[in-house]
């Protein structure tokens, strides 16, 4: 099996406070695996080292290994823009610029290239294709010049996975990706998340224990900082191994 | 089973009569704002009234300032904001970006901030014995409009890295955490959509110290404003750098207490033109703000 994912010993601490204790976790590659937990057990600490942008979040100390396709990411020669570009985020609230649709999409393509490399009909095939692949081509193949914050936020949250594809990313982080979403919206993203499974590693973080049975096919359990379990969704939510996690998932704390 | 009536009891009916109170006091309170502003106004254009024109713009002092217009002053003031303002706005919103986009939380920063809100605090007197030190004899510029203009400049820049971390501030997170997680470095967001979403308050705070470097008297006193200058023409470019200049401020200060027998009307009408400069751009920057803002949708 391909991971895609390894982290050895990963250790976090946000100023004094301990965030991640001692993760060890191997992720595989093409599949969705669900991050499961109670507030503040460290879920979204966790998807945030895999890209570094915990960084920009202050006092962060980092300790052990993080290897995304076998490369360690905390090794000096890893530049964050190129990680970034391979391990893209989707956030809780739908974050699109207030610029077009279009620029929206453009936009990782254009910070990444030359100007001059860039020509208007390449740049008019990836916004397709990247719309067609979060389903949102139908909707909005006539408004590209629509400003991208007077969306529904079910669009919003499409674009802003869509504005990541041009960059082919590698892995594709959720931060609870549908908490804003009504039920049809979040159930559109979920049918997109499936339909882009077979070619990104994806990882979702959900407080939603019903989403992560829906969408995930390996789900991780953790509480105060440490992995508790980690196990194929059907058997984790069946047959939990540890009372912690059996004590989780039927709701007796979180 | 009991029934309630729902009606005012004494009690309610006192706090009532406090809340009515209370509310008409600070109405009057922000009313009151208005008041003093109306009656400057209204005082300095009735005293003005006889010497207002177009010609009273346009013409020098004259007559050992005892007659003629505010032209020189007016031009001087135009130079010495214009130029103290080309050297403060660049530093100080570069600065300011550098504080709010750039710099952690450290004891290095710290002491940055803390030196902005000092030197927003020290009386432009001091200022001006500062520019006198520095620019005029140290950096042996000379009392010139560049030694005014640089005093004015000092005096300005921390409200202006002040404002424009402000203006900063207030775009939104996830703007940015939208770019990083492209890829984009920080100066890319900043170029790509931290600035074009500030714009407009950046340069409201700049063009807010248009007025304040028009009115000061005391920094540009010591450093390159003179009692009287002669223009040698009618032009914009009259004046030098390293020349010494009218200023508004300084010629209303001059007319009214160090020259007799000026008509009445003169320094009305100087310090009509010097509040009509303030009050454009203070409407200017509000239009402006407005304009911007009504681009802006999120």
């Amino acid at each position: 099996m391909n991971y895609s994912i390894e982290t050895r010993h990963l250790n976090l601490w946000y100023g004094n406070f301990q965030a991640l204790i001692d993760v060890s976790v191997n992720i595989k590659d093409r599949l969705i695996t669900g991050l499961i937990g109670p507030s503040g057990c460290g879920k979204t600490t966790l998807l945030r080292t895999f890209n570094r942008i915990n960084e920009r979040y202050g006092n962060v100390t980092t300790k052990g290994e993080i290897k995304i396709f076998g490369k360690n990411i905390y090794d000096n020669d890893v530049s964050l823009p190129e990680l970034r570009k391979s391990v893209g985020m989707v956030f809780q609230r739908p974050n699109p610029l207030p610029i077009s649709v279009y620029e929206n999409i453009v936009l990782g393509m254009k910070l990444h290239q030359q100007r001059s490399s860039l020509k208007k009909s390449g740049l008019d095939e990836v916004v397709e294709q990247s719309l067609r692949e979060v389903f949102l081509w139908d909707d909005l193949k006539d408004h590209l010049k629509k400003k991208a914050t007077s969306l529904q936020l079910e669009q919003q949250q499409k674009l802003c996975i869509a504005r990541l594809l041009p960059l082919k990313p590698r892995v594709i982080l959720m931060d609870e990706p549908c908490s804003a979403l009504d039920v049809e919206g979040t159930r559109a993203v979920e049918d997109m998340m499936l339909s882009l499974r077979e070619r990104y590693t994806i990882i979702i973080v959900t407080h939603n224990m019903a989403q992560a049975r829906r969408v995930s096919d390996e789900c991780i359990f953790m509480l105060l900082g440490e992995i508790i379990e980690h196990n194929d969704t059907d058997d984790l939510f069946l047959n939990p191994r540890n009372p912690k996690t059996a004590d989780y998932i039927e709701g007796r704390y979180g | 089973m009991e029934s309630i009536t729902f009606t005012e009891t004494p009690f309610v009916r006192k706090k009532k009569r406090t809340e009515a109170l209370a509310k008409l006091i600070f109405f009057l309170m922000a009313l009151s704002m208005i008041i003093p502003l109306v009656m400057i106004i209204a005082y300095l254009v009735v005293q003005a009234w006889p010497i207002l024109s177009i010609d009273f713009l346009l013409e020098n002092p004259a007559n050992r300032m005892r007659a003629g217009g505010v032209w020189a002053p007016l031009l001087g003031t135009i130079y010495l904001v214009v130029i103290s303002l080309l050297v403060s706005a660049p530093i100080g919103v570069l600065a300011a970006v550098y504080l709010n986009e750039y710099a952690t939380d450290n004891w290095f920063t710290r002491i940055i901030n803390l030196a902005v809100v000092n030197l927003a605090g020290v009386p432009s007197i001091v200022h001006a014995l500062f520019g006198l030190g520095a620019f005029v004899l140290f950096a042996g510029i000379g009392r010139s409009i560049l030694a005014a203009s640089l005093t004015l400049a000092i005096m300005t820049l921390p409200v202006i890295i002040a404002s424009t971390k402000e203006a900063l501030a207030s775009v939104p997170m996830p703007f940015r955490t939208a770019c990083w997680n492209v890829g984009a470095t920080r100066w890319q967001t900043i170029r790509t959509i931290v600035l074009p979403n500030s714009i407009s308050g950046i340069l409201t705070g700049i063009i807010l110290q248009v007025s304040r470097a028009a009115g000061e008297t005391a920094p540009i006193m010591f450093t390159g404003a003179v009692f009287f200058k002669a223009l040698k023409d009618d032009g914009l470019f009259a004046y030098n750098l390293l020349d010494q200049c009218m200023a508004l401020s300084m010629h209303l200060f001059t007319i009214s207490t160090q020259v007799p027998d000026v008509p009445h009307a003169l320094p009305y009408g100087t310090a009509v033109v010097l509040m009509a400069i303030v009050l454009l751009t203070n409407g200017l920057s509000i239009a402006f703000r407005v304009y911007l803002r009504s681009r802006k949708r999120w």
